[in-house]
C-alpha cells in the first residue's frame, strides 16, 4: 500500500490515456508526456501502458508499507528518499516503510512516478487515466488527498529479480540508468520541431513566416488541455469560421486574437480554430515542461523527416528495452 | 475526396466543406467504411462535419508494411481501396431519441431572454424549440456532447458575452444558430432554456453517450413535477 502523507499540488493517476472514445467527445488524456510514462514503465518492469503518477509542480510524500521497486523522471523536484536524495532514471528500492518526498519543482513542471506492477485503480472506458472533468478514472476520478491509499498490482518476475539483486547487494538503486533526457527533463530553450497544419494558408505569409521563426513566451494560461504562447499577432488572410474538426495533442490552433495555444493529451476532441501548424510528436513533451515565461522557436520540419524521428525514438526505446530483460540486477 | 496530414499521427480526410446533411451522409459512410475492420495502423477514428479524422502509431503502419519513408501516403491509399470496396455493412437504422425537457423557471433561465429577442412569447419558443427532429451532426467538446443541426432560425440567440462559471448538466442551450445538451458541469456561454433529466453521458455503458452521430433529436417538454420524477434515483 501507498500512503499518500501529502497529495502535491495536482498528483494523478495517469497511463497511455484512453483509446476509441474520442468520437463520442471523451477526451484521451493520459500522462502529458507519455514516453516518459513508458521509459518509467519499463524501469520497473511494468507493461508501457501501466497507471503511474504523474505530478505537477509541487509533489507528494508518499509512504510505502511494502518494499517495492519505483523510478521517476521529468522535471527536478528534489526528490528525496529518507535522507538521502531519490536517484532518478533508474530502478529504486524503496524499504518498507519508507518515505518518499517531492518538493517543488525547481526546473520545468512534470515528473513520472512508477511503481513495480503499476497503480491498481479500475479500467474505465478502457483506461486507467484520471479524467477530472467527467470524475472519473485514475484514483476516484480526482487528483490525489491526503490520507488516500494507493495499490499496486503484483511486480514482475523481472521486477522482483532486481529488487532481490539490490536487497541482496544492500544497494538502494541500480548503477545502470536510462539516457538523462530520456524520462522528460527539460531541455534548456532551444527549438521544437513542428510541421504546417491543415489551415497554415490561411494565415498571411508574414503570419506563416513569424510563426516559423519568432521567440514564443510560454503563459500562465496553461494547463492539461494546452498551453497558451504569447508572440507576434498572426494575422489572417481571410476572416470566416473554420468548420470544426478534429485535433490532435500536438496541434497548433490560433483563436482570433492571434495567439496560439499548442494543445496537449487532455485537449478536446473537436476543435473550431484554424490548426496553424502541429507539433512533432517526438517534441511535444517539450510543452509539458514549460513554465511561464519560458521561451520556444519552431523550425518547420517535413512529415517524412517527423516519421524518421518517430521511428528512430521507437527504436531506441526497443533496444533500452532488450538491455534491460537481459539485466538481472 | 481530399487527404491532409494533422501532424506525424493523423491523417484527415475531407468528404466535404460545408455543413449540411448530404455532407454528413458522406462522412457517416465513409466513417462506417473504415470503422467496419481496423485498418493496418490505425488507432482511432474521429468523424466530424465534413471529415474523418484517421489517427495512427507510424511504427504500427511500418510494421503492417508501410514503406517508412512514405508512410501517409501508404495509408491513403489503405483508405482509397476500403472506400472504393467498402465492407459489407448492416444497414444503418436511424435511431429517433426523445429528450425530455423541463422548459424556463431554474432549469431555463435564459428562456425569457431568448423569447424577447426572437419577440416570441416563451410559450412559442418552447412550441418551436421542440417541434423540429434535430440532427446529430457530430459529438464532441465534452462528452456525450451532440452537436444539433436544425434550430429554427427565429430562435438563433448569440452567446453570452461572460460564460457563466458552470452550467448545471443536462442543460438544453441556445448558442447562436445552434442548440445542444450539456452533459456535464462546465463552464459554458449559451443561453439556457430548460434541463432533461436524462443522463447524456453514461461512462458505465458501451457506447458511454445517450446520443451518436447520426442520431435524430426530438425534444418533449415535461413539468418540473415530471422532471423530479424522471430525476429521482430507482
Amino acid at each position: 500500500m501507498i500512503h499518500v502523507l501529502k497529495p502535491g499540488l495536482l498528483t494523478t493517476v495517469q497511463d497511455l490515456g484512453r483509446l476509441g472514445y474520442q468520437q463520442y467527445g471523451v477526451v484521451v488524456g493520459g500522462a502529458l508526456d507519455g514516453f516518459a510514462a513508458r521509459v518509467a514503465n519499463l524501469i520497473v518492469g511494468n507493461d508501457d501502458n501501466a497507471a503511474l503518477l504523474e505530478l505537477a509542480q509541487t509533489g507528494p510524500d508518499l509512504r510505502f508499507d511494502r518494499e517495492t521497486l519505483v523510478a521517476w523522471g521529468g522535471a527536478d523536484f528534489g526528490a528525496m528518499i529518507g535522507n538521502e536524495p531519490l536517484p532518478c532514471d533508474r530502478a529504486v528500492r524503496v524499504a518498507a516503510g519508507e518515505t518518499i518526498r517531492f518538493g517543488l519543482a525547481k526546473s520545468g513542471l512534470r515528473a513520472w512516478l512508477a511503481v513495480a506492477g503499476g497503480i491498481d485503480v479500475p479500467l474505465v472506458m478502457g483506461s486507467r487515466s484520471t479524467y477530472r472533468r467527467a470524475g472519473l478514472g485514475g484514483h476516484e476520478g480526482r487528483a490525489l488527498k491526503a490520507g488516500d491509499d494507493l495499490h499496486a498490482f503484483a511486480p514482475s518476475d523481472w521486477a522482483t529479480q532486481i529488487l532481490t539483486a539490490l536487497r541482496t547487494g544492500q544497494k538502494r538503486a541500480t548503477t545502470w540508468t536510462v539516457r538523462p533526457g530520456t524520462m522528460g527533463r527539460p531541455a534548456a530553450a532551444g527549438v521544437v520541431r513542428a510541421l504546417r497544419g491543415p489551415e497554415c494558408s490561411w494565415f498571411t505569409l508574414e503570419a506563416q513566416k513569424a510563426f516559423f521563426s519568432a521567440e514564443w513566451t510560454a503563459t500562465k494560461e496553461a494547463d492539461r488541455m494546452g498551453v497558451r504562447l504569447a508572440g507576434p499577432v498572426l494575422a489572417r488572410r481571410q476572416e470566416g469560421e473554420m468548420v470544426s474538426s478534429a485535433v490532435n495533442a500536438g496541434v497548433v490552433q490560433v483563436p482570433a486574437a492571434g495567439q496560439p495555444i499548442v494543445l496537449l493529451p487532455s485537449r478536446q476532441s473537436v476543435g473550431g480554430y484554424p490548426r496553424l501548424a502541429a507539433v512533432a510528436a517526438v517534441d511535444l513533451r517539450r510543452f509539458t515542461q514549460l513554465r511561464p515565461g519560458d521561451k520556444v522557436r519552431f523550425e518547420e520540419i517535413t512529415l517524412a523527416v517527423a516519421h524518421d524521428l518517430y521511428l528512430a525514438r521507437e527504436r531506441d526505446l526497443s533496444r533500452v528495452r532488450t538491455g534491460l530483460a537481459r539485466l538481472t540486477g | 475526396m481530399r487527404f491532409t496530414p494533422l501532424g506525424d499521427n493523423a491523417l484527415m480526410l475531407e468528404v466535404g466543406d460545408v455543413i449540411d446533411e448530404p455532407t454528413h451522409r458522406r462522412v457517416q459512410e465513409a466513417w462506417r467504411a473504415l470503422a467496419a475492420a481496423p485498418l493496418p495502423g490505425v488507432t482511432e477514428l474521429v468523424p466530424a462535419y465534413t471529415t474523418v479524422t484517421l489517427f495512427y502509431d507510424p511504427l504500427l503502419a511500418v510494421q503492417a508494411g508501410a514503406p517508412a519513408t512514405d508512410i501517409a501516403d501508404w495509408l491513403t491509399v489503405q483508405v482509397e481501396e476500403r472506400l472504393k470496396h467498402p465492407p459489407k455493412m448492416e444497414k444503418v437504422k436511424i435511431r429517433t431519441v426523445e429528450i425530455p425537457v423541463c422548459y424556463g423557471g431554474e432549469f431555463g433561465p435564459d428562456l425569457a431572454l431568448v423569447a424577447k429577442q426572437a419577440k416570441l412569447s416563451p410559450e412559442e419558443v418552447i412550441k418551436r424549440h421542440s417541434k423540429p427532429e434535430y440532427l446529430v451532426y457530430l459529438v464532441g467538446f465534452a462528452p456525450g456532447f451532440p452537436y444539433l443541426g436544425g434550430l429554427p432560425k427565429e430562435l438563433e440567440t448569440p452567446r453570452h458575452a461572460r460564460p457563466r462559471m458552470t452550467v448545471p448538466p443536462g442543460s438544453v442551450g441556445i448558442g447562436g444558430a445552434q442548440t445542444g445538451i450539456y452533459p456535464l458541469a462546465t463552464p459554458g456561454g449559451w443561453n439556457l432554456i430548460g434541463r432533461t433529466p436524462e443522463k447524456i453521458f453514461r461512462p458505465a455503458e458501451n457506447p458511454p453517450v445517450l446520443l451518436r452521430a447520426g442520431d435524430r433529436v426530438k425534444f418533449k417538454a415535461i413539468t418540473p413535477a415530471e422532471f423530479d420524477q424522471r430525476e429521482a434515483p430507482p
